[in-house]
């Protein structure tokens, strides 16, 4: 423990006292992670939480297809460091299932579609607690949600049947067949999560620190390409030193200009930056005002 | 300086929504691509609607009401804030109750041109009967009473003397508008006659009772043992300190079995430490061999408390379904979860005439003294003196729904 805030150890505090609550309330908990920073974390809080125990749930990732390749190969390297267990939900998988269509559009995402994984993987091993990085400071429909929001059998989200959530109490009584998902980040902001990663020292994918990338230019925003993000005739196509602020698809996160490639500098460049983290890298929230909320509303996390 | 959690509470017309709004864009809160849909949303293209920075969902837009508490943060170089934004609508008082009890300050905002009214009379004894201990009067609209000192005046006298009734340590009062800026990061000369400090100003320097030296209370949240080679005898007793402070060496009691003990070791963030305070998670481990699982209180031997049974409690109603008497119900304290039933509804609190009055039934918004009973002994204190271990939740057997905010008497 270097020079950590009050803050950022009360933050701690309560990401730990969460994850014990988890442990305690439910039969089958399991923390979702992607990969990303957010999840990464999560991780590192619920080692702390149980330490020198194990950690009592599986890790689970809704593996898209469309992952970043050395986001694949740092989830495994950090699986078997920390020797926990990995499920992967395959959206694949799902999208031969249910025979579904992909989305239209230049960069077809799967987000909508990575829904049909998660429902199904939480049916197969019954799961009654999916804990997940969300923070309430990324999107106004996350701003209402609570720390253990209730979904019902068909992993919906409804804003006026959510309980109260009073003092420190958390409430995790549900009926068979509905689940809770779990945000012990619902207090962090995106500041908050990178001083913790930097006073912790906890390694990420190198992709969130500056690189040389190939890059379509689209809209205003920079796509790296890939084999399913191809680059056509007429797009503007360079080499550019960029970085990613989040990790999702790479259908639909696009990348950053940046010189930041010290964890400083990183931390230093979110201070000043006047845009948000999702207005800025994601490409498929600005398709209605209220994307997020539908997403929600049919189950997405 | 710690986190400061505060509640904004008002009516709906008092300009809540353009507060909030206006501290999260003074403070730089708000990004630029947020204000772009901020612009695209507003009505007057040209002209930002702070108001809807924190009306979030399109359910709420549609109905021009907002109808659940939303969380907002923001930052200063002093500190960090969290903004429970609570609706005013009267039918949504359960929101209310759930951003209050997640505070630490209550802003009470008041139309300068109405004043006080029920509404505010109801927001500020609920907050001050869950516990919160500091308050802050914005007078709002000022500038539509041509900043006129004898309308603050007036407004500051009649709260004065509505404190008397109310468990606030401090209350400050403050003549703002909102809608102009006056008074939220900087004086203006508007109220030149104005002397004290900004409301920014104001919420960076409070300082909040951090429960330290309060009554030391534990509570067993998870019990630690790997079971494995290298940690074959390891049994620790995770939890967050309630209240005060723990020592190595304290001879200690289990609550309720009441056997005696002493505290062998104290960790914290894996490493043994001799003192630990209120709000930090720590493992405790115990000299003794005992059989505790989680729920059990471990307290200081000397410490005149035990585990009741019996209880005079505040009953804050959240459910569409009313109380029924007859039916057992679950009290969550903590981490102990009993099953209770309502003895008597002793009196109901009418908040808006500021009276008690008799009644048969309990139903949403209602704020009730009750007795009950448990089935299992419970380690607790009173709201008023230890506001940590003074609360609970009710919880209904069958539909897992929380219906009531328990505050112990």
């Amino acid at each position: 423990m270097s020079t950590i805030s009050k803050h950022l150890i009360a933050l701690e505090d309560e990401a730990i006292y969460i994850f014990r609550e988890v442990a305690a309330q439910f039969e089958r908990p399991a923390l979702l992670f992607s990969g990303g920073k957010d999840s990464i974390v999560l991780l590192h809080l619920a080692l702390k939480a149980f330490s020198p125990g194990k950690i009592p749930f599986p890790l689970v990732h809704v593996d898209t297809g469309h992952n970043f390749p050395e986001v694949i190969t740092f989830r495994d390297q950090l699986v078997a460091a920390t020797n926990s267990r990995l499920i992967v939900a395959s959206v694949e998988a799902a999208i031969r299932k249910y025979n579904l269509k992909e989305a239209g559009g230049r960069f077809p995402s799967r987000n909508a579609l990575q829904t049909y994984a998660l429902l199904d993987i939480i049916q197969e091993y019954e799961f009654d607690a999916c804990i997940g990085g969300a923070r309430r400071d990324e999107e106004k429909a996350r701003a209402k949600e609570r720390i253990f929001s209730v979904r019902d059998d068909f992993g919906q989200w409804d804003p006026k049947l959510q309980r109260p959530e009073l003092w420190d109490i958390l409430n995790g009584k549900i009926s068979k067949g509905h689940n809770v998902r779990v945000f012990p980040l619902s207090n962090w902001t995106e500041l908050d999560v990178w001083n913790y990663i930097k006073s912790n020292a906890i390694q990420l994918p190198p992709l969130y620190y500056a690189h040389q990338r190939e890059v379509i230019h689209f809209q205003d925003k920079l796509v790296a390409t890939s084999d399913v993000t191809r680059a056509v005739q007429d797009d503007i196509v360079t080499v550019e030193q960029v970085r990613y602020r989040t990790v999702g698809d790479m259908t639909c996160t696009a990348a950053v200009p940046s010189q930041a490639v010290t964890i400083d500098e990183i931390i230093e460049e979110i201070f000043n930056t006047r845009i948000s983290e999702r207005g800025q890298t994601r490409l498929d929230d600005q398709v209605s005002e209220t994307a997020m909320e539908d997403r929600k509303k049919q189950g997405y996390f | 300086m710690n986190t400061l959690r505060f509640i904004t509470a008002g009516n709906v017309d008092d300009g809540k929504s353009t507060l909030i709004g206006r501290l999260l864009y003074d403070s730089g809160s708000i990004h630029t691509d947020q204000l772009g849909i901020l612009q695209k949303q507003s009505k007057l293209q040209d002209d930002i609607d702070l108001s809807l920075i924190t009306d979030g969902l399109r359910a709420e837009r549609e109905q021009g009401i907002t109808i659940d508490v939303a969380y907002k943060y923001f930052a200063t170089a002093r500190r960090k804030f969290i903004i429970a934004d609570a609706p005013g609508h009267e039918q949504y008082t359960r929101n209310m109750i759930t951003g209050a009890s997640n505070s630490d300050l209550i802003i009470l905002l008041i139309d300068a041109r109405k004043g006080i009214t029920a509404q505010t009379k109801r927001h500020a004894s609920i907050a001050s009967l869950m516990g919160i201990k500091n308050a802050i009067v914005a007078i709002n609209k000022i500038d539509l009473v041509n900043y006129d000192q004898s309308v603050f005046d007036s407004i500051v006298n009649a709260f004065e003397s509505l404190k008397k009734e109310l468990a606030f340590d401090e209350v400050h009062y403050i003549p703002v508008s909102a809608l102009k800026g006056d008074n939220i990061v900087k004086n203006t000369n508007n109220t030149s006659w104005y002397k004290g400090k900004s409301l920014i100003e104001l919420l960076e320097a409070i300082e909040l009772n951090e429960n330290k030296n309060a009554l030391p209370r534990f509570q067993v949240q998870w019990v630690i043992r790997p079971k494995d080679e290298a940690y074959h005898d390891y049994r620790g007793y995770a939890g967050k300190i309630i209240s005060g402070r723990y020592k190595v060496g304290d001879e200690v009691k289990i609550l309720p079995a009441n056997i005696t003990t002493s505290i062998s070791k104290i960790e914290r963030h894996q490493q043994a430490v001799d003192t630990a305070y209120a709000g930090e998670n720590v493992v405790l481990h115990l000299e003794d061999n005992i059989d505790i699982s989680r729920g059990d209180s471990i307290i200081p031997k000397a410490e005149n408390i035990t585990a009741t049974q019996s209880f005079r409690t505040w009953l804050s109603w959240l459910d569409n379904a009313p109380l029924q008497k007859e039916k057992t119900y679950l009290l969550q304290h903590r981490f102990k979860t009993v099953r209770i039933k309502v003895d008597s509804i002793d009196q109901l609190w009418d908040v808006n005439n500021w009276a008690f009055k008799d009644a048969e039934n309990i139903r949403l918004n209602d704020i009730a003294q009750v007795s009950i009973r448990t089935n299992q002994g419970l380690v607790v204190d009173s709201i008023a003196s230890n506001t940590a271990n003074g609360y609970g939740i009710l919880i209904d057997e069958s539909s897992h729904q929380t219906v009531a905010a328990i505050m112990f008497l």
